[in-house]
């Protein structure tokens, strides 16, 4: 690729990135009234995206592998226990992430 | 009314009246925004380190990852685009794959449709900046009522935008001179994300969209392979919460806490505490 093909690539990349971002709020400007449809989709689709996100992260891991994702699963359930325990964002967080940190560099 | 309306016109200065008021607005702001931030300082550094290297060793002098990082600012394709930009020169492709690992954008877009109404000349930046991390923050942090929410939303934005333009311009001009092997640093955005997640399930009344979303999600990772499965995934969720909707509609009417919480709606708040309790004792 040239330097022009490089940065043509980019834009591309660039644009698209905007446009996904920017299309609903385009499609449906704040001075007019939303459609009832996107507007039960923006109240329902959160919930289902944080999920796919969670999946997202996990995408890579395999039960079938050498640790069977026991360090992942096992830290989500950390996390879990934490955040209906205590509710604090930042204390889940760093508890799940150092658990499974221990569990990845000395146990796995 | 009155606070509201104040903080309202202060949130939106003219240049010429940029006055310690509107500015103390911006700094409250800026506190309040910061600790919801850190964990995605310590994620967004770590990958964005990652992905300066991973430039810096493909051959992509500094400018590359320091450009790419702040104008892209989507984590995911920004490690696509290295292969891109080392295989044959296909714009078409570029496109059409930038469209597809980036629809799960549209979700955020109609989800935050609400909250960035009223944010001003904010907006652009705000619809620019809403990677993944942002938009999670931003839909579920609970914006204390004397805090502005729009420069709340800005500065979560402007900070995870930094964060991850600094690690990637570390990563891209010391390249492997970085001693790099914390290994499992990186599951800090995957725990950002699980308990972004439990955030929004406690808040949340009806549990059959969160579940949906695992679910699908899950089924389609099995069916379609880690490469392939985002786009049936969310196909699924969108034919899945419309076939539903009549069922499920009525159940989220009582979801808009915050904004539109009014005298009126006081059962709503008892009804969703009891929800909380419910849950938290499962």
């Amino acid at each position: 690729m040239t330097i022009l093909q490089q940065c043509i690539t980019i834009a591309i990349i660039i644009a698209a990135t905007v446009f996904t971002r920017a299309v609903a709020f385009v499609a449906f400007p704040a001075d007019k009234p939303t459609p009832k449809y996107i507007q039960y989709l923006g109240k329902a689709l959160p919930g289902a995206a944080f999920g796919m996100l969670v999946i997202y992260c996990l995408k890579d891991c395999s039960l079938f592998s050498a640790t069977h994702a026991l360090p992942e699963l096992l830290s989500i359930g950390v996390i879990c226990l934490l955040h209906f325990w205590k509710k604090n964002m930042f204390l889940s967080i760093v508890g799940g992430t150092a658990v499974y940190m221990v569990l990845v560099n000395f146990f796995f | 009314m009155k606070p509201h309306h104040r903080s309202q016109q202060k949130s939106e200065p003219n240049q010429a009246t940029d006055t310690s008021a509107a500015r103390g607005v911006k700094a409250r702001a800026f506190k309040a925004a910061f600790p919801y931030t850190i964990p995605i300082f310590t994620g967004f550094v770590f990958l964005g380190i990652a992905y300066g290297i991973y430039m810096n060793i493909s051959g992509f002098p500094p400018i590359y990852p320091i450009v790419m990082s702040a104008l892209i600012f989507g984590g995911s394709m920004e490690f696509i685009a290295v292969s891109l930009l080392l295989s044959r020169f296909n714009p078409l492709g570029t496109l059409l794959l930038t469209l597809m690992v980036h629809t799960r954008h549209i979700f955020y877009g109609i989800s935050m449709l609400d909250k960035y109404k009223d944010t001003g000349k904010k907006k652009a930046y705000l619809i620019f900046g809403m990677c993944d991390e942002s938009f999670s923050i931003n839909y579920t942090a609970d914006v204390p009522k004397n805090i502005d929410k729009g420069w709340f939303y800005f500065f979560v934005t402007m900070l995870n935008h930094c964060y991850w333009v600094l690690g990637a311009t570390l990563g891209g001009v010391f390249g492997e001179l970085i001693g790099f092997d914390i290994e499992g640093l990186e599951f800090v955005m995957t725990a950002l994300l699980v308990v972004i997640f439990l955030d929004n399930w406690i808040k949340e009344k009806n549990h059959i969209s969160s579940l949906s979303g695992i679910a699908l999600t899950l089924i389609c990772l099995i069916i379609f392979g880690s490469d392939n499965f985002l786009l049936p995934s969310m196909i699924c969720i969108l034919l899945f919460l419309t076939i539903i909707r009549r069922k499920l509609e009525p159940k989220l009417e009582s979801k808009d806490q915050g904004e539109n919480v009014s005298e009126a709606n006081t059962d709503d708040i008892n009804e969703t505490d009891k929800t909380e309790k419910g849950d938290t004792a499962s």
